[in-house]
């Protein structure tokens, strides 16, 4: 399928003579017909050879991957731990205070932080974090420490903020008008207990749900951040591989973004047994 | 009263733990003096000089190695890693003599054996070299003796020297190809015999040199370490220059070239470059097969001037001539028509594409194509509408994905109209010229001139410079004549460089080597 896309990963406008072309793609078997193709690749994808990369000649798809991996990895956790902190205190505070004018504000805030597009977001961020205020670095290489995850992972992070913001406010809004919740009030305890002890369980269980798609978005959102804020991460192999007609790092990619979103879903399937007993039992 | 005492020791504490932190400064500032950061809009496909083909690889790999020749700041060819040479008087014998005191990166001596080694790995069709035909004109390369070189070559090649600068040529170190194989070019394996070894890439974002020690010419190098920071964004690089986080930018924007030049005008370096914007025909099918009238009707009625006003905007010169100004002992032949102004041209035109079978009642419809890019879109409006208001041609806009337009354009099925360019490999007329043989591989439109490839062939039989030059400029105008493209501007280098950054130089190949560079003390 990849194959499908016209152009070749050695074509440029400085054309190769024919017969460097050919002994480039014999170089790379891609003189072969498709189904050998097809079958070299197999044959070392089940000893877990991912093969060569097209464009970046001097590595294998496996070492671009690992190299790569690490960095997405660590900011879409960090992305993904800071929507959770943020998002579900707000929504939790705008779902208490109910129709107040902070609970309004919030909600435009999470409303206008889903619109607005990861790719809009960055360039702003950067113009006035980095480039007006010089706070944080601008880019990713050559800046040392920690202060270089922070505009990428608040961009990365703000819709999923914005979106959870939403859905907890929401399920706790539902699960506060419930009977068990009444109770509590009735025998007396204060409203920070019962939020502690018996609301917000019940009430993160639409969020945790969230949590398999946020994932999935994370992974996407992370091929624009990485693009803009110029990480080496997987996101960026990704989209120069599709552009560059580097089929075995694509290829390499999508086998590897479809083996961990499977094994994402079971651990969150897994995890959604053990908060709620409902679950469990059936 | 306990408590405050316990915030006091907290600050205090706090404030000790920041002035340590702080202590590591001077260090850093120390540092960072001598580190040169460098946008490159793309990673090196490889820094196997013979596998890579980018012009940002011949960037770093020029950082990296030295050829027999090397270039200056501004652009003079100057000896590299031999000291002299001697040409025979027929211009076909060149006797090289290396530094004794060259080496690489590991100690060892730079030999005349590991040029040698380096063109014969070359054109080894194992290696599958994109520059491989770049030594054609090479018959025989021979080390006689760790210090002497002599080229003999097939053909007089007056360029020969300028293709001695191109990384395709450098020297190979046979034992480190022997002990890592085809991944020797890689930090910590790869020897370097130029000012820099690479200590570290990280894949998409960016690669670092260090100085050689080993290198003949250290002691007058003079910034330690280079970083080359792959960045594909253009607005990126400049938020980046601007955060000062970039010593010396790979582009500017086109959007806020304005801006740039306003703000930061002391900083840009606009410079005319060997890189030539032209739109080609398809010459194997209808319309444009043997119809020169057709062709000729077309490009005269560009305007080309307003386009580089309007469009482009940042210097570029228009084109009518194949062969970029500026070019060494050459000058470009320009089109016939070039003098008159643009009402005199559109007259012509529209006779011209009367004359080819076309009127109001019957138009030409036609397909131009370009790959994504805001410019070439722009580029693509505009002569759009010129068309259509000069001849009242129609004409379809696609754009296509680069990789998508490639392969239409060599396909040669489908294609009508498309955009292309060409940057010069050296500086010599033959480097544009050459591409429109008949044989060669990125002659695009499918030109095909037996008068074109003789009068060629003549130029590259003269040893003698001047009656080569001329075969050559005959060759142009003939070519010109035929209409096989639209050459439409030449591009120009545009850079932005720190006002920290001394001994930069413009020069028409775009190359800035950072072994020429130094850095202001910091202030």
């Amino acid at each position: 399928m990849v194959h499908a896309a016209p152009g070749g990963p050695f074509d440029d406008e400085r054309a190769l003579p024919v017969d460097v072309a050919a002994n480039i793609e014999a170089a790379y078997h891609l003189d072969e017909p498709l189904p050998q193709q097809l079958g070299r690749y197999m044959s070392g994808l089940l000893r877990g050879d991912l093969g060569p990369s097209f464009r970046y000649r001097d590595y294998t798809v496996a070492e671009l991957i690992a190299s790569g991996f690490p960095l997405s990895l660590r900011i879409g956790l960090l992305a993904i731990m800071l929507a959770l902190l943020v998002g579900v205190s707000v929504g939790t505070v705008a779902a208490l205070r109910q129709g107040s004018m902070l609970d309004r504000v919030v909600m435009a805030f999470a409303m206008t932080g889903i619109s607005i597009p990861v790719f809009v977001v960055a360039p702003v961020l950067v113009l006035l974090l980095a480039v007006k205020l010089q706070w944080l670095p601008a880019g990713w290489s050559g800046s040392p420490g920690a202060a270089k995850y922070v505009l990428p992972v608040i961009t990365l992070a703000l819709p999923q903020i914005a979106y959870i913001a939403r859905l907890c406010r929401a399920s706790m809004i539902d699960v506060l008008g419930q009977d068990f919740i009444r109770t509590a009030r009735a025998q007396g305890l204060g409203t920070r207990t019962i939020i502690r002890v018996h609301a917000l369980k019940p009430a993160m269980l639409p969020v945790l749900s969230y949590m398999g798609p946020a994932i999935a978005a994370i992974l996407t959102g992370s091929v624009v951040v990485e693009e803009v804020f110029g990480i080496p991460g997987l996101g960026q192999f990704f989209v120069r591989g599709a552009l560059n007609r580097d089929y075995t790092l694509v290829l390499g990619i999508v086998i590897f973004y479809a083996a961990l979103i499977i094994a994402l879903n079971l651990i969150v399937d897994i995890l959604y047994g053990v908060i709620d007993p409902r679950v469990r039992q059936r | 009263m306990l408590c405050n005492m316990k915030i006091r020791q907290y600050l205090l504490l706090v404030l000790t733990l920041f002035a340590v932190l702080a202590c590591g400064g001077p260090d850093d500032a120390q540092l960072s003096s001598s580190v040169l950061n460098r946008g490159i809009n793309s990673d090196p496909e490889s820094l196997d000089a013979h596998k890579a083909r980018s012009l940002q690889a011949a960037d770093v790999l020029r950082d990296i190695g030295e050829g027999l020749v090397s270039f200056t700041a501004t652009g003079e060819m100057t000896p590299g890693a031999a000291s002299s040479w001697d040409v025979s008087d027929d211009g076909l014998n060149y006797t090289f003599h290396l530094r004794p005191e060259a080496k690489w990166s590991n100690g060892d001596t730079v030999t005349a054996a590991h040029f040698v080694f380096g063109i014969e790995r070359l054109v080894d069709p194992g290696t599958a070299a994109f520059y491989a035909q770049f030594v054609s004109e090479i018959a025989e390369i021979e080390a006689v003796d760790d210090q002497t070189l002599i080229i003999r070559l097939a053909r007089p090649t007056p360029y020969l020297l300028s293709l001695l600068t191109h990384p395709a040529t450098f020297p190979m170190h046979p034992g480190s190809l022997a002990e890592h194989g085809d991944s020797f070019a890689r930090p910590g394996s790869l020897l370097s015999n130029g000012a820099y070894v690479l200590t570290e890439w990280i894949p998409g974002s960016v690669l670092t040199l260090r100085r050689n020690t080993h290198y003949w010419n250290n002691a007058n190098t003079a910034i330690d370490e280079v970083r080359h920071h792959v960045i594909t964004q253009e607005m990126t690089e400049l938020a980046r220059y601007r955060a000062g986080e970039i010593d010396i930018t790979d582009s500017v924007p086109p959007d806020s070239f304005e801006q740039v030049k306003r703000e930061l005008g002391d900083q840009l370096y606009v410079a005319p470059y060997l890189n030539l914007y032209y739109y080609g025909y398809n010459l194997t099918k209808p319309p444009f097969k043997d119809s020169p009238e057709l062709r000729q009707a077309l490009s005269m009625a560009i305007d080309r001037e307003l386009l580089v006003e309007k469009v482009t905007g940042r210097g570029e010169t228009p084109a009518y001539s194949w062969v970029p100004p500026g070019i060494n002992n050459y000058e470009p032949t320009v089109f016939s028509y070039a003098a008159l102004s643009q009402e005199e041209r559109n007259q012509i035109a529209r006779s011209l594409y009367k004359e080819a079978g076309y009127s109001a009642e019957n138009p030409l419809q036609l397909e131009l194509r370009y790959n994504t890019s805001d410019t070439h879109r722009r580029m693509a409006l505009a002569i759009q509408s010129m068309w259509r208001d000069v001849l009242g041609v129609e004409v379809t806009l696609i754009n296509e994905e680069f990789q998508v337009l490639l392969a239409n354009i060599q396909g040669r099925e489908i294609t009508q109209v498309f955009r292309s360019s060409w940057v010069g490999d050296y500086n010599d007329a033959h480097t544009f010229l050459s591409i429109l043989q008949s044989d060669n591989a990125a002659n695009v439109p499918g030109y095909r001139s037996e008068k074109f490839d003789s009068l060629m062939q003549s130029a590259a039989e003269q040893a003698d410079l001047d009656r080569r030059r001329l075969y050559l400029e005959e060759a142009e105008r003939e070519m010109l004549a035929d209409h096989p493209a639209i050459p439409i501007y030449f591009y120009v280098s545009k850079h932005l460089v720190s006002p920290r950054v001394e001994g930069w130089g413009d020069n028409v190949l775009d190359y800035h080597y950072s072994q020429h560079l130094s850095l202001k003390a910091a202030e």
